[in-house]
């Protein structure tokens, strides 16, 4: 902000800025330290050599992990759930953003207030899961796109952001004779493209990233998402720890276990990692909008 | 849509309830299409299971469905405080989140305060999207990762305290570890996240205050505490407030990953025990009742912290 000068000021430059780079080699450490055990050899990880970089570089545990068709089942399980979800997503809260938007909606006070209301209320986790039993949408997609189809937060962020937008612009192609639905696809959605990046990415992160729902509405393993799998490889991998086995002969199996679950890790973060740092904007947009609301 | 509108302002004339319905629907059919399918989610994913939460005074039998089963009234709350675990549950709960706003809520502000101190453009957008990216790496995979560096055989964690001669620990079977485990994973997470609601607030502070304060001999920290602390304070005290209506609404999903029945003296939390008992031990009528107990108190909580800060700042949540 301000340019001072002196030796304090100096100092303190250097001070900080080193500090910020310690916090960018903390924050990335652990992605590193995952990456390394998956790419290392075996005695390497058993002999507790790896730190940060891969020892005995190899990709043993990258070809079982791609071998495994579960994993690959479940790969594309979880792309299948967060597209449709996503799109499901987007299109229903578009379109109720863009109904509460308009000034003279029926009812729009009253309505608001009942959406408003299940930001603070809600019937909990286990009527929630009676529900989906009842509903017969248990162990089907739409048990984990449909309970969360409208994020309330998302919903009131793109709402603000259309209300922003300029009344004449639509009074004109009122006139013209186009209907809401014409506005709203025509006119509204393009101008609204920031908002709807956005709300899009924070669907998609947490229809990818969610493991709660599919845990509770799926039986079926074949419709389990990528983030159960890894659970699953992680609570086992887990559970051998907690039997405290650092016998050699399980030692063995445990190392093993520990670079497939590192490497699954590894191969589950790509799509985020490779995306990431192209819409993190969107991202950050999202929560400035959120922000003037309050 | 040409005849229905004249045909609505001849309706107008009569001034009749029925034809000021029939020109509202024909003004407002389509958004009536439109809103209709999110309404039927608003009511049968949230207003349902508001009716579902009756089953908290019944002893629900899943054949009988919710009308059929018996009312038992008060029965399963007086079960619940009366049992071994009201009070554990409700004591981790409120630890968790009253460590959580302790060591985690200053975090991001501090981190907001020295990013922005930082000069060059570059630099500093580098240090934001690498600090954001933990936000988007999912619960499971934090705790893999913690488990990983944690682990007693092979984790890094345990080969650098082996090495400074101490005993290897397996933090995932340590009660005593839980909460440490579970704040600094959150801080890890959210730090950077958390901080771009300060960096926001921080963008629009007027670069004279800063002159003038230099003008007058102010050094930069006496800047920090007298201009940029102020500016971000009102944002700090909303978040602040939001926290304190939260405190009894800590999510399961992190904690149902890291715990086991060897922790659950201090990592069994009332939502964590909501789902256990209420899911996945299928007794629906008593978890409802827990449930439901969690959710009125976490409303009235949140009701007077927004009270409270509409009377302390103009800041409230609506």
């Amino acid at each position: 902000m301000v340019r001072q000068k002196g030796k304090g000021e100096t100092v303190f430059r250097i001070v900080n800025g080193f500090v910020m780079l310690l916090v960018v080699a903390v924050t990335l450490y652990p992605l590193l330290y995952v990456l390394a055990i998956s790419l290392s050899s075996a005695e390497f990880v058993q002999a507790r050599m790896v730190t940060i970089f891969p020892k005995g570089l190899n990709f043993d545990a990258y070809k079982e992990v791609i071998s495994d068709t579960y994993f690959w089942s479940s790969y594309k399980n979880t792309i299948v759930y967060t597209v449709t979800g996503t799109v499901l997503s987007v299109f229903l809260t578009t379109m109720l953003a863009y109904c509460l938007s308009r000034p003279n909606l029926f009812a729009r006070k009253q309505i608001s207030f009942l959406i408003l209301f299940t930001m603070f209320f809600s019937g909990g986790l286990v009527p929630s899961f009676l529900l989906v039993k009842e509903l017969h949408i248990y162990n089907t997609i739409w048990a984990i796109i449909l309970p969360t189809a409208i994020s309330t937060y998302n919903m009131i962020v793109t709402r603000t952001y259309m209300q922003g937008l300029p009344e004449e612009l639509f009074e004109s192609v009122k006139l013209d004779g186009a209907n809401d639905f014409q506005i709203f696809t025509k006119i509204v959605l393009p101008l609204s493209k920031p908002v709807v990046a956005t709300i899009s990415l924070f669907y998609a992160v947490g229809l990818w990233n969610g493991y709660f729902n599919p845990m509770i509405y799926l039986k079926d393993a074949d419709k389990y998402p990528l983030q159960i799998i890894l659970k699953n490889l992680i609570l086992s991998q887990n559970a051998s720890d907690l039997s405290g086995g650092a016998s050699e002969a399980l030692g063995q199996t445990m190392m093993t276990s520990e670079m497939i679950t590192s490497a699954s890790i590894v191969i589950a973060m790509i799509p985020i990692l490779c995306v990431y740092p192209f819409v993190q904007k969107h991202f950050v947009k999202g929560v400035m909008l959120g922000a003037v609301k309050g | 849509m040409k005849t229905a509108k004249t045909a609505s302002d001849t309706n107008l004339m009569r001034k009749s309830k029925l034809s000021k319905l029939g020109k509202l629907w024909s003004e407002q059919k389509y958004l009536f299409f439109m809103i209709l399918p999110c309404l039927a989610y608003y009511f049968i994913f949230h207003y349902m299971p508001m009716y579902g939460v009756i089953i908290a005074f019944k002893k629900f039998d899943i054949v009988k469905g919710i009308m059929g089963s018996p009312w038992v009234g008060l029965t399963n709350f007086k079960n619940f405080f009366a049992g071994p675990y009201a009070f554990r549950l409700i004591k981790n709960t409120l630890l968790l989140s009253l460590y959580n706003l302790i060591f985690y809520f200053p975090i991001p502000i501090i981190f907001a305060l020295f990013l922005n101190e930082v000069m060059n453009k570059w630099f500093k957008r580098v240090v934001q999207t690498v600090s954001y990216l933990p936000h988007f790496v999912s619960v499971v995979i934090v705790v893999g990762m913690m488990q990983s560096m944690l682990s007693p055989s092979t984790g890094v964690v345990n080969r650098l305290i082996t090495s400074l001669g101490g005993e290897s620990i397996n933090f995932f079977m340590r009660p005593e570890w839980f909460r440490t485990l579970y704040i600094s994973s959150t801080i890890w997470q959210e730090f950077g996240w958390g901080s771009i609601i300060y960096l926001a607030a921080l963008s629009s502070v007027d670069a004279g205050l800063y002159e003038a304060a230099h003008l007058d001999g102010a050094g930069r920290f006496r800047c920090m505490w007298h201009i940029t602390l102020p500016a971000i304070s009102p944002t700090i005290i909303t978040l602040l407030i939001l926290k304190v209506g939260n405190l009894l609404t800590v999510g399961y999903e992190k904690v149902i990953m890291m715990y086991n029945p060897g922790i659950y003296k201090t990592a069994d939390i009332i939502s964590s025990y909501v789902y256990r008992v209420g899911v996945s031990q299928a007794n629906y009528s008593f978890g409802t009742a827990v449930g439901l107990m969690n959710s009125i108190v976490s409303m009235i909580l949140i009701l007077i912290t927004n009270t409270v800060s509409k009377r302390l700042t103009d800041a409230s949540l609506w």
